[in-house]
């Protein structure tokens, strides 16, 4: 195993980008088992019909609007992972979000799964732009104390003291770097603490990252949707070359009790063409192998209706995706059989964590059981290591 | 001591409203403590500031669709306001009861919950919650109008109960279903679409023909419970008067928890009969209020409010920009009116992260730096009344302690006093001066003290 996780060969090193969809995903109308009679027995009011669904095959399809996605599908590089979830599946947004961020269901934590790699990854923390993320604010997934971790909403206008010039911007910045430089550690003064490290990542961070955009160039226009420019930020710094090897994008609305047929097709439109904008342009600049791609969302949706949505539920899906993916369907549909649901829920099948270790030892390379607090079976031969 | 006395006056500001300039300070002092804690919470005593120049000097912004124009009022109004802790509470409960545009995307309607939580945010707990179940952002917000006598929808039963009043493990499953069955036939009237009537805001409805009225187990309790019947039930849970006083203690007192304080609150909750005035008057005149200076992480919104209170900007309706402030803040993560999830803000140490701190720094050092800021210039005057001249390490000394109330660590102090490019000795009454101020005052922005309240 080479050192950090790292891997030299052709000099590539693997990246990882999770997609987080806030508000809970309903996985039926997104990989849809039209095939099934119950399902439209479940969904009467906002299900898809087997003529829109874009046929996987003679069981399944995607929502119509994940057009692009498919189209990566039958390239083969898209994974679904079915029925993913966690025991005793926790039916708040928080709660469940903050497991998945975790990887710790049975207690409370602040620790991000993604700040122990990012520590893995960087143990020196030699680069405070190993974990970027885009939107607002960093996710507990990258959390980790001691940790830097990048949060940028906005990737044009990052810098620092801008609103100083000349000689007072230099004065003020160099006041900043002293002040905010790490003093004995001080038992009393966690916050302080906290500040002075944010601080100096920051400064170091945001030298890094404002060369990112005049270095880029691309023929890709990706739409002007939150999502799509995060997406896009996240392609300019990995061009940069700067080595972040941990990128996080979030995308909201899926918390779909009400008005489900319209937020889902509209929310999985903007999904299916960033992802696939997103990677035709890694693969224009030669730069899409070393990339995968993890979506996932806090849970699934309750099986039945309630008449114009659904209500919070557990037991949902995943995707991986990338050049290095191998394609297709892994785990089983989980069914649809009222004696088979779990108090009106899918009964998932797959534990998240089983998607994490695999990423983690077959993507990065680095000991996935103290990351995700336990041992879980991998997905076999789901990801090709890259230089492999 | 007159000094300590400020201090604890200047604390009080901040918390209870969003922080003072000199001259507020010096009124308060003459009063003394506890009556400025009284005349906080007594706000009919003072006026509501007049807003009739807003929407003519902003129209660009009164756009009753967006949400923009009602956090742009809203801001002005926590620089404004002769009532601070009306519109500091009302902050609170948004945080608590976070309701989010991004959902409800009616102006109007978000306007009406932030003002209902203005209105009712400092009375009785159990009206408050009778209110917000009976608001139409919230009811649209966490799908009220679909929770039908037939077809139960658990969000804000399920809501109601973990993020509102009593938190998780303190209720079972069969709770939420009781309170959201109790809940069933509380909806709202349509919204009408945009065109050709242009936007309306919605209005509560009861619909006795989709309500559930059979026997309810709740709590312990049966019965054939009707909506306020549950919340009656709710607000004598100790759960709930803990949830409450940790709330209050959080936003007001210290982000890390003291349990015997929140004890305390929780008593006076319950003593008071759900009185927020009454459980705000026992925490201000506290001693761990008093001990707990520089306890809290400034969140966004207070850090831009205060700052510029202090540059004294915006104290009327025709200077630009109070939009500005409104995003700035979401920059910051906190987007008034729009939080990211009925959770709401996470605050404390995490409002620090690399991005907000960022823009944390950039904003302070944009207004402290403006030597037109007519709050510097106050500063100025103050410091040249009866001083022809005064040193560096004096002026500095008098930012901190008279001006900026920061608590400066030695270290932080010593970077700055080396950093500054003034003279020694500074002449007052002049440009000298505002030089000096302006590049002290930055720094201070600049500082990790100036994150705290």
């Amino acid at each position: 195993m080479a050192q950090n996780g790292t891997r030299t060969g052709k000099g590539k090193q693997p990246v990882l980008v999770v997609l987080q969809l806030s508000g809970g995903n309903d996985f039926m109308n997104t990989v849809v088992p039209y095939g099934d009679p119950l399902y439209y027995d479940f969904r009467k009011t906002v299900g898809v019909s087997e003529d829109e669904a874009l046929h996987i095959d003679s069981r399944i399809g995607f929502h119509p609007a994940m057009a692009e996605i498919k189209s990566l599908y039958d390239e083969g590089n898209v994974a679904v992972i079915q029925g993913i979830g966690y025991p005793a599946p926790d039916r708040s947004h928080f709660r469940s979000m903050d497991i998945w961020h975790t990887a710790q269901p049975g207690e409370f934590s602040s620790e991000g799964w993604l700040g122990r790699v990012i520590r893995e990854l960087d143990p020196n923390k030699q680069n405070v732009v190993t974990g970027v993320s885009f939107g607002a604010g960093l996710p507990r997934a990258m959390y980790l104390t001691g940790t830097p971790a990048i949060s940028v909403t906005e990737l044009e206008s990052y810098g620092l003291l801008t609103s100083l010039s000349g000689t007072s911007q230099r004065r003020a910045l160099s006041a900043f770097t002293r002040m905010y430089t790490p003093e004995e550690f001080d038992e009393g003064a966690m916050v302080m603490q906290h500040i002075g490290q944010i601080g100096m990542d920051a400064m170091a961070g945001v030298d890094m990252l404002k060369a990112a955009p005049a270095n880029y160039s691309s023929t890709i226009e990706y739409a002007s949707d939150p999502l799509a420019q995060s997406l896009r930020g996240i392609a300019q710094i990995h061009l940069a070359g700067l080595g972040t090897r941990v990128f996080y994008a979030q995308h909201g609305g899926y918390d779909v009790h009400g008005g489900q047929v319209q937020i889902q097709a509209k929310l999985w439109g903007e999904v299916s063409r960033a992802v696939d904008d997103f990677f035709a342009d890694l693969r224009q600049h030669d730069a899409a192998e070393e990339v995968v791609m993890m979506v996932f969302s806090e849970f699934g949706r309750r099986v039945r209706d309630n008449g114009n949505g659904t209500d919070h539920g557990s037991g949902g899906g995943a995707f991986l995706i990338g050049d290095r993916v191998n394609g297709g369907l892994y785990g089983e549909y989980p069914s649809l059989e009222p004696t088979e649901q779990v108090s009106g829920d899918l009964r998932f099948n797959n534990d998240f964590r089983s998607m994490y270790s695999t990423v983690l030892d077959d993507w990065f390379n680095i000991q996935p059981d103290p990351i995700v607090n336990g041992h879980f079976e991998k997905f076999d031969g789901i990801l090709a290591p890259l230089n492999s | 001591m007159v000094d300590e006395d400020r201090r604890l006056i200047a604390h009080l500001l901040r918390r209870a409203g969003f922080g003072a300039g000199p001259s507020a300070i010096d009124a308060a002092a003459a009063v003394g403590y506890r009556a400025t804690v009284d005349d906080l919470l007594d706000t009919e005593r003072h006026e509501r500031p007049h807003e009739d120049l807003l929407e003519r000097f902003h129209s660009e912004h009164c756009d009753e669709e967006s949400p923009r124009w009602v956090a742009l009022k809203w801001v002005y109004r926590m620089i404004n306001s002769d009532r601070p802790l009306e519109e500091k509470t009302a902050l609170m409960w948004h945080g608590v009861f976070a309701t989010g545009w991004a959902k409800v995307t009616n102006g109007q309607m978000m306007a009406e919950q932030y003002e209902m939580l203005r209105d009712f945010g400092l009375g009785d707990y159990r009206v408050l919650l009778k209110k917000l179940s009976r608001n139409p952002a919230m009811i649209y917000w966490l799908d009220q109008q679909m929770n039908h006598a037939d077809a139960v929808n658990e969000n804000y039963g399920r809501e109601l109960l973990e993020l509102f009043s009593m938190g998780r493990g303190n209720y079972t499953e069969e709770d939420v279903r009781s309170c959201a069955r109790a809940f069933s036939g509380w909806t709202m009237t349509h919204v009408l679409p945009r065109y050709p009537t242009g936007y309306w805001p919605a209005e509560f409805v009861y619909r006795g023909d989709d309500h559930d009225d059979g026997e309810k187990s709740f709590l312990g309790e049966t019965g054939n419970f009707n909506g306020d019947d549950v919340i009656d039930i709710i607000v004598r849970q100790p759960a709930t008067g803990r949830f409450v006083a940790r709330e209050i203690y959080q936003f007001f007192v210290a982000d890390e928890i003291d349990d015997d304080a929140v004890e305390q609150i929780a008593d006076s909750y319950f003593a008071s009969g759900y009185e927020m005035r009454e459980i705000l008057r026992f925490v201000f005149n506290s001693d761990f209020f008093k001990a707990a200076l520089f306890k809290r992480v400034k969140s966004p919104i207070e850090f831009i409010v205060g700052t510029v209170r202090l540059t004294g900007q915006h104290r009327n309706a025709h200077q630009f920009g109070l939009d500005r402030l409104a995003k700035l803040s979401g920059m910051m993560g906190q987007e008034l009116l729009n939080p990211p999830t009925v959770e709401g803000w996470h605050t404390g140490r995490e409002w620090i992260d690399s991005a907000f701190l960022v823009e944390r720094l950039n904003f302070a050092t944009e207004k402290l730096s403006d030597a037109d800021a007519p709050g510097i210039i106050e500063i100025a005057r103050r410091i040249s009344d009866g001083r022809s001249s005064i040193t560096r390490d004096g002026l500095l000394d008098l930012c901190t302690g008279e001006f900026v109330h920061l608590d400066l660590d030695v270290a932080t102090r010593r970077v700055i006093a080396d950093e500054l490019s003034s003279p020694e000795i500074i002449q007052c009454g002049g440009d000298e001066l505002v030089a000096a101020l302006t590049e002290i005052l930055a720094l201070i922005g600049t500082s990790k003290e100036y994150q705290l309240a």
